[in-house]
């Protein structure tokens, strides 16, 4: 089970937490003319690299802040976590 | 009473307390300490169960986890336990235990019988055999394997028993009280560490119990009972024993099992029988230690013969000799310390030891002692069925090839070390890639992934002085990193007798036209042979061959097989062991009771129940619950002997020509406040909300944004920044993580904080014709009138004292509307509203009467918005702006959400106005088409229409909106039926809506 540092929280168990996906996708801005192909990648398309992954995970049953979370896919190590509005390295 | 096998002046059980038990309905004593296996073997009792395969007699052949054969099934307190080990299991006043795998005695077993066929057992046979033809399987493979095999048979009766989960964190996790595990702990918890130290076994000491040495001019013994009572009484660690660290997991988080009333005859009032604990630690110490290996010869699987460091163990903690005429059969100095304690006890061993010429100051002991020795010896079989009763031993060549001098000699146990396998399993769980050390032929960890260290032997370290250096110094540092303290205890002396190395050699040959069987896996009865076969057949990966025999697959993971399985491989490959690589270790190490994993989440712990303020009031009048998510609803309200479809039918009537009351509290309900909220909400919902005045509520749709229709709801302003949203019962935690997901993380720069206020506040829907007559009874001082609170209007009133929320809000199509009271005050605002609803004939009405309806007047609810239908499918496409975006606008424009011939929600009633259409039943325009029957779409809801008195369901079909008028069917192969139908409008009652706006 992960342990992962909430920015808000601390260090807290991943069962706190919900999983959100890649954080590096942007939505489109609202009222913008967008291909049928650019929404689609942002609707469905998501790379599932094997390293590095910069993802989102929501502390749900703490903060209910929406965090940044820096982690490797394969071994499971979390390098750095972020607020949302934190820029990332 | 005496016990033959039992010594007088040696072992650490408790004299003073006789404790009986049975075995296979026979009665035996033992002393409190004892576990069964010591126990029995006190008595004499070596046959114990039947293998798995071959049905061969099992006896004891370890002393511990490591256990492969002594597995019994144990009945406590009227409860059945399967999967014991003998060997760990503590008697207590009134055990019974029995054999399994055996029918119908563990002495006479039909079973055996398999024993004598083998020929056709052989590697992969279930494979080959069991195949076809495929009918076989459930009338006679199928029983004959579940009866020939398994350990026990697990209890169908609910467990009365209490288990607990517990979490922990510490700086430091050791995994094993042995010297390394007692020295580390010690030389961390003296330097500030909080540190937890657990051991499987009832008694600290590990090997220290057993083995003659000397630290600090105290014994073994001595020297861990003073380490153990010091970190007892310290602040800063919890020892614990008879608890297992059985998983290693990431992020250092392990999994240790505890079992606190195993070895007692009734679990102790307050305390679980056992406690999972989930140990969050910042460093970690594998002191598992390591396990002998066996050597391989014929019919080295019968009872009596067993790992020497057990016969040891049995003769210094239990004070029991498991025979009197023992064979030690050694590859190195080990066995040396086995024979010497027989002769200490009065027994005379004999040890064949492989090597040629191998010296050592306890080779020179055992010789001092008058102990025979033969070296380049080997024992080439064992002999007797149920127990040993001699041995054909031969003078082995230098090149371990040849046999010569084949005698046989009387004999009752055969103790053997074939050297140490470290116990590298957590240290592989945890990710650890191991690395195989030739010195000891075995694997060891090599670069920890997680904060991990493994230590002593379990390490590769076999000497005790290496093992206690490195253990106080590995504690003085990874305390140091944690703690920054800098107190260094000192280092005890240590003495041992020196030792030589050990011979490579591992596994007897066969003697010329012999065909012995020579196990390497004893639970699973995998033989020389076996893996020999694989092989031929062309295995060739570890893990297939594994897989192919079930080497090392059987409830003790083979603990003391694998090294000798992938030796035999890599003879038969001429391949080094490194080479062939060896099998991934999982968790658990040991197995782990069902119980413990769940722990409380049992019948109405598995999940919370969420009630409603009004639910007493409810029970009280014979509501019948139905769960909605988490929540109990009443989901009708039962008078006399009505069933639940004519109970739904008189309240949707009452509804329709009076009034009736529904419990609404469970419905999603979120604040949603700040100078930005309007904006918010406008790029939330689907239609527009910029212009909603104060005081009106609005109804919205909100997509996820692939278009989909996530949740429906209605929303209120109530004052000018602050809006009351409120979301289906399901989806209401589902909308708040969303609303949350856009307001940090994609429109940050919106001015607006949402929070849930579900549990805030309870809902009394009031709905029919004499609804507003009865709010006007209610609330004396508001104007409720249709002009003073028009449809979609809200106003805040005085119940009685009680501030309330009013909205005009209608899910069941007539007059209608919602009041709303903080959650406190619910039961009074339902019992008012059913006092003063008396005289308009009120009754209250479930979720089944509710959802007629709904039904009925074509409103969508869950069973519509399914996840795959967008606005247009629920024909709610009149409230999508084209004006505005919103979230998961762009999909709509998608090329399949604008088909012509999209899927659209209709109205569906049987011709024959009787037969109910089941729900999910498929619409199709011939029902004799060939299969697959061309779809059109599926009915979503059912009920009863109480306006037209006929059935009538909802459907969502492709081309719904043209299809109306049509005749089709509807069909459930599932309910095998086939229903004439005609398709209408969805909206079946008061289409124009007048009712809500009376
Ligand atoms: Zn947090």
């Amino acid at each position: 089970m992960l342990y992962i540092f909430c920015p808000h929280c601390g260090s807290r168990s991943q069962n706190e937490f919900a999983y959100g996906g890649d954080a590096t996708v942007k939505r489109p801005e609202l009222n913008k003319e967008i291909s049928d192909q650019d929404w689609d990648n942002f609707v469905y398309l998501r790379k599932s690299p094997r390293g590095k992954h910069l993802e989102l995970w929501h502390h749900i049953s703490g903060c209910r802040q929406w965090i940044k979370v820096e982690r490797d896919t394969s071994t499971h190590e979390i390098f750095k976590t972020y607020k949302a509005d934190e820029l990332t390295e | 009473m005496s016990q033959d096998f039992r010594l007088d002046n040696i072992g650490m059980v408790n004299r003073n307390k006789k404790i009986s038990f049975t075995f296979n309905g026979k009665k035996y004593f033992g002393y409190e300490g004892d576990t069964i296996a010591s126990a029995l073997i006190a008595n004499g009792v070596h046959l114990v169960g039947r293998s798995f395969k071959y049905h061969r007699p099992r006896g004891f052949f370890g002393v511990g986890v490591d256990e492969p054969y002594a597995i019994l099934q144990l009945e406590r307190n009227n409860e059945r336990d399967p999967n014991i080990r003998a060997t760990e299991q503590e008697i207590f006043e009134g055990l019974e235990v029995k054999s399994v795998n055996c029918w119908p005695s563990v002495s006479f077993d039909i079973g055996a019988i398999n024993n004598f066929l083998k020929m056709f057992f052989p590697a992969g046979f279930y494979y080959k055999t069991f195949m076809w033809p495929p009918s076989f399987w459930y009338k006679i493979y199928e029983p004959f394997i579940r009866m020939a095999a398994g350990f026990g048979e697990a209890s169908i009766k609910h467990d009365k028993e209490r288990y607990e989960h517990k979490y922990e964190y510490c700086d430091l996790l050791i995994t094993g009280s042995g010297p390394s595990g007692l020295a580390s702990a010690y030389a961390a918890a003296k330097n500030g560490a909080r540190v937890i130290l657990a051991e499987d076994k009832p008694r600290y000491g590990g090997s220290l119990l057993t083995s003659d040495v000397n630290i600090g001019n105290q014994t073994g013994v001595e020297w861990s009972e003073k380490i153990i009572t010091e970190l007892k009484s310290m602040s800063n660690v919890i020892v614990k024993n008879r608890s297992q660290v059985f998983g290693y997991y990431d992020h250092n988080m392990l999994v240790m099992s505890e079992r606190i009333g195993d070895h007692l005859p009734k679990t102790q009032k307050y305390l679980p029988k056992q406690r999972l604990w989930y140990i969050r630690a910042k460093e970690v110490l594998i002191s598992s230690g390591s396990i002998e290996r066996p050597l391989v010869f014929g019919n080295n699987d019968t009872p009596g013969v067993m790992l020497s460091s057990a016969a040891k163990e049995y003769m210094k903690v239990y004070g029991v000799l498991v025979g009197k005429k023992p064979l030690i059969f050694t590859n190195n100095d080990s066995g040396y310390e086995t024979a010497i304690e027989f002769k200490k006890n009065g027994v005379n061993p004999l040890i064949l030891d492989t090597r040629k010429e191998p010296s050592s100051d306890i080779i020179n002991e055992a010789k001092n002692l008058g102990i025979e020795i033969k070296f380049s010896y080997v024992v080439v079989a064992a002999k007797g069925y149920k127990k040993v009763k001699s041995a054909d031993i031969a003078k082995i060549s230098d090149n371990k090839k040849d046999l010569s001098n084949i005698e046989n000699i009387e004999c009752d146990c055969i103790c053997v070390s074939g050297f140490w396998t470290p116990s590298i399993h957590l240290a592989s769980q945890s990710g650890n890639k191991s690395e195989f050390n030739e010195k000891i032929d075995a694997f060891i960890p090599k670069k920890s992934k997680q904060k991990e260290n493994t230590i002593g032997s379990a390490n590769g370290k076999f000497t005790l002085e290496e093992t206690i250096n490195e253990a106080f110094d590995k504690g003085y540092e990874v305390s140091n990193k944690i703690t920054e303290n800098n107190n260094k205890v000192s280092i005890p002396t240590v003495v041992e007798k020196k030792s030589t190395d050990h011979d490579k050699f591992w596994c007897v040959p066969l003697p010329k036209g012999k065909s012995y069987k020579r196990f390497l896996d004893f639970q699973n009865d995998v033989a020389v042979t076996d893996i020999e076969l694989a092989l031929r057949e062309g295995f060739r990966s570890i893990e297939h061959v594994k897989r192919y025999t079930t080497l090392g697959m059987a409830t003790d993971q083979g603990k003391t097989s694998n090294l000798n399985g992938l030796q035999l491989v890599s003879d038969i490959e001429n391949k080094v062991v490194p080479q062939v690589g060896h099998t991934t270790f999982r968790p658990p190490y040991t197995p782990v009771s069902i119980g413990a994993i769940v722990g409380r989440e049992v019948g109405k712990h598995s999940k919370p129940t969420r009630k409603s303020p009004m639910h007493e009031w409810h029970e009280k009048n014979n509501a019948v619950f139905v769960d909605a998510g988490v929540w109990l609803r009443p989901r009708y309200y039962k008078q006399g002997n009505e069933t639940l479809f004519e109970a739904s039918k008189r309240e949707a009537k009452n509804v329709r020509k009076n009034v009736g009351v529904c419990d609404v509290t469970t419905l999603g309900k979120i604040d949603v406040k700040g100078p930005d909220a309007a904006e918010f909400l406008n790029r939330v919902y689907t239609n527009a909300w910029l212009k909603l005045p104060v005081g009106k509520a609005r109804y919205g749709v909100m997509l996820r944004e692939d278009g989909i229709v996530m949740d429906d709801g209605t929303t209120t302003r109530i004052s000018e920044n602050h809006y009351h949203m409120t979301t289906t019962t399901a989806q209401a935690a589902n909308v708040l993580s969303h609303l949350e997901y856009y307001l940090q993380l994609v429109w940050p720069e919106l001015n607006v904080n949402v929070v849930s206020t579900t549990e805030q506040w309870a809902g009394a829907a009031i709905a029919g014709p004499n609804s507003r007559a009865l709010l006007m009874k209610l609330f004396p001082n508001t104007d409720v009138s249709n002009e003073g609170l028009p449809f979609m209007g809200y106003k805040e009133a005085d119940l009685f004292g009680i501030p309330a929320k009013i909205y005009r809000i209608s899910f069941s199509g007539e007059l209608a509307y919602e009041v709303n009271v903080e959650s406190d005050f619910g039961n009074f605002m339902w019992e008012k509203i059913i006092e003063v609803g008396k005289e308009f004939q009120i009754q209250p009405y479930g979720t089944e009467a509710l959802s007629t309806l709904r039904i009925e007047m074509g409103h969508v609810a869950g069973s519509e918005l399914d996840g795959r239908t967008i606005p247009h499918d629920a024909s709610l496409e009149g409230l999508v702006s084209k004006k505005k975006d919103f979230i998961g606008k762009r999909s709509l424009s998608r090329s399949a959400f604008t088909k012509p011939d999209r899927e659209k929600i209709v109205g569906v009633v049987p011709l024959d106005k009787t037969t109910s259409i089941p729900e999910g039943s498929y619409i199709v325009k011939d029902p004799k088409a060939k299969l697959p029957n061309p779809k059109l779409g599926h009915v979503s809801a059912s009920c009863w229409s109480v306006e037209y008195d006929n059935p009538f369901s909802l459907a969502i079909i492709k081309d719904g909106k043209n299809m109306i008028g049509q005749k089709l069917f509807a069909m459930s192969p599932l309910k095998n039926k086939t229903i004439p139908v005609e398709i209408v409008s969805s909206h079946y009652v008061d289409p124009e809506g007048k009712r809500v706006r009376a």
